[in-house]
């Protein structure tokens, strides 16, 4: 399969005269297959968005490579690559650049030079996507922070890039707004190939992705399948993180002598097992 | 301090192409002392009603009461500062309230405008930062060097060394990692139980209304739809769904169970120990009940 990104013991600090100074990514390495969804889980300041700006290049390692698309991610490569990406910051703010909210997801399509006709269409179709064509010629400063984020979403989507890149991207949406946008997302891989690097709190989320990669101290603590790392349980909570809904429910229900299957991580399978424990009375 | 919105509306922009009336004829009263949740989906008039509340923003139409202070459109900037002492907000966006060169001046800057002595000022600092888990050397740092979590407890250590008498939180723990969101949840909870801090949360966690509020209100399209205990506001999803809202998964877990053992809908189990308690109540363990 084809590798879209690949790190290689990416080292980075922000103070690098500090004979002192902490790494505030220190030694990280994994790789991505194309299509794949990847879920990143951490502590705050434990290097995620720090990662997410090696990625595109916003920063450069001080040791270690990033690959992207099969290139080591240089300076001269920079602009080829990054037109490949799209990106949500973790605060939407930091991202506007149009007077319009239209205009705004224009923007990164004029650059990448789509002809006018091609980027009307593609600007219309990702504001609808996160359902704010009713809003084109409003200001983006001036809108609700779930208004905001849906927007900065439109941007990277209308890109069609090969590779998307989610800071927190949807942690100001109401659960339904969340809930429709990571289905769009979903969608849009299935049609398209879609990488996703997701970077996120919520864990719930993190069940949906391909793969967890798990941050602590600006360096990677564990990475796999939601269900290798989840069953990590108590080894987690320490490092700031939590489990899934359906796990804490089963810890709550073992203390009143309730037994349910251990790593049972979905409300589904949960019910379904207490269903069974229901009509076995 | 008991708060009142009466008939409050608000129009952004008003007279110019891009008017928005955000706020229609809401009508809310948020008793001292109660720890109110209010809902709504994104772009329903929260962030718009919170900044009524220190008279951020004035009404364009009907009145608002913090305490004895009355605020409607004509009220004068000057006469809201002794109000804006007493109403702590934390924004949405933590960026939009840090400003200094390094943390811990920004922290004292709240407790300096209103009077407190440096030395105070800096000694409530160095506990908040302490109290909310920022790393060591946080203090000395830009506020803007900070990863967006750390941003978040810094903007909300600014708001709690002012010890204001009403808490308002806009989403505030949107960025924060799990168990920083519980940590800081329950500090709040203590915080309001403690000093009897009148606390308003906005929140898009059905979970967090559900467990710490006693009143919640629910928005939509800039208009006040539901008020009431999170019992009565959660044991009606139809009348949430028209509102583009949910139930809290513990809800949704219950109905679930309750749908495929053919049980009729018990009251919601507004926490998850609740809802073990339920299930194990129901499974004949746990409480005794069979
Ligand atoms: N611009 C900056 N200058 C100096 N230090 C920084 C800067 N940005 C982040 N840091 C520090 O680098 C470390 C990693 O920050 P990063 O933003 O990558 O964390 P994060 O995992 O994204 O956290 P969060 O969940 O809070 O967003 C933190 O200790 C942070 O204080
Ligand atoms: N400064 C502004 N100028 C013009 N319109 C605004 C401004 N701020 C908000 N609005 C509009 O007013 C309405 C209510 O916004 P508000 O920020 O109160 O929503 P909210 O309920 O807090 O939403 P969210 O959950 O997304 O934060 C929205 O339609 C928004 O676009
Ligand atoms: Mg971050
Ligand atoms: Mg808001």
């Amino acid at each position: 399969m084809e590798r879209i990104l690949s790190l290689q013991d990416v080292r980075f600090t922000y103070t690098p005269d500090d004979p002192d100074g902490r790494h505030a990514v220190d030694g990280v390495s994994f790789d991505m297959h194309a299509g794949e969804w990847i879920a990143v889980v951490g502590h705050n300041g434990s290097g995620k968005s720090t990662l997410a700006r090696l990625m595109i290049g916003l920063l450069f390692p001080q040791e270690g490579t990033v690959g992207l698309f099969g290139d080591t991610l240089t300076e001269d490569n920079l602009w080829e690559k990054r037109s490949q990406m799209g990106m949500v910051f973790q605060n939407p703010d930091n991202q506007f650049v149009g007077a319009t909210v239209q205009d705004d997801v224009a923007f990164a399509l004029e650059n990448n030079g789509i002809p006018f006709e091609e980027m009307t269409l593609r600007v219309q179709n990702a504001l609808k996507q996160v359902k704010m064509d009713t809003f084109l010629d409003h200001e983006p400063q001036h809108l609700s922070g779930g208004q905001k984020q849906r927007v900065a979403i439109a941007g990277a989507l209308a890109l069609r890039p090969r590779l998307l890149i989610l800071d927190e991207a949807t942690s100001m949406l109401d659960p339904q707004g969340r809930e429709e946008v990571i289905r769009v997302i979903l969608d849009l891989r299935e049609k398209t190939g879609l990488s996703v690097i997701s970077i996120t709190h919520d864990l719930e989320e993190a069940l949906l992705a391909d793969r967890v990669v798990v941050m602590n101290g600006g360096r990677k603590f564990a990475e796999g399948t939601p269900q290798e790392v989840f069953l990590k349980g108590e080894a987690l909570t320490e490092l700031g993180l939590d489990l899934p809904f359906a796990m804490r429910l089963s810890a709550l229900l073992g203390e009143q002598g309730i037994g349910t299957e251990p790593g049972t991580m979905t409300e589904r399978k949960l019910v379904e097992q207490l269903w069974t424990l229901r009509s076995n009375r | 301090m008991d708060i009142a919105l009466e008939q409050v509306g608000y129009t952004y922009a008003a007279g110019t192409p891009f008017q928005k009336q955000a706020l229609h004829d809401v009508n809310v009263r948020i008793p001292s002392g109660s720890y109110t949740a209010i809902i709504g989906h994104t772009g329903s008039g929260k962030s718009t009603l919170l900044q009524h509340l220190n008279g951020l923003l004035k009404p364009t139409a009907g009145i608002v009461r913090i305490g004895d202070t009355q605020v409607t459109k004509e009220t004068k900037g000057k006469q809201l500062k002794p109000i804006r002492r007493k109403v702590g907000i934390v924004f949405q966006f933590p960026e939009h309230q840090l400003f200094e060169e390094n943390v811990l001046k920004d922290i004292m800057f709240g407790p300096l405008n209103f009077g407190v002595e440096e030395e105070e000022a800096k000694a409530r600092a160095l506990r908040w930062i302490e109290r909310l888990g920022l790393p060591e050397g946080t203090a000395e740092k830009s506020p803007f060097d900070l990863s967006g979590g750390q941003m978040r407890r810094v903007a909300i250590a600014g708001v709690l060394a002012m010890e204001p008498d009403v808490l308002v939180l806009d989403e505030p723990t949107a960025g924060l990692d799990p168990a920083g969101r519980k940590e800081i949840m329950d500090l709040f909870y203590e915080l309001h139980e403690q000093r009897d801090m009148t606390t308003i949360l906005v929140t898009h966690s059905m979970e967090d209304a559900a467990r710490y509020a006693d009143h919640m209100i629910v928005m939509h399209d800039g208009m006040d739809v539901l008020q009431g205990p999170p019992g009565e506001v959660f044991a009606d999803a139809e009348r949430l769904a028209e509102w583009r809202l949910g139930v809290p998964r513990t809800v949704s877990f219950q109905r679930l169970y309750e749908e495929g053992a053919g049980l009729p809908p018990g009251p919601p189990a507004l926490t998850e120990e609740q809802l073990a308690a339920y299930l194990a109540a129901d499974l004949g363990k746990g409480g005794g009940a069979s």
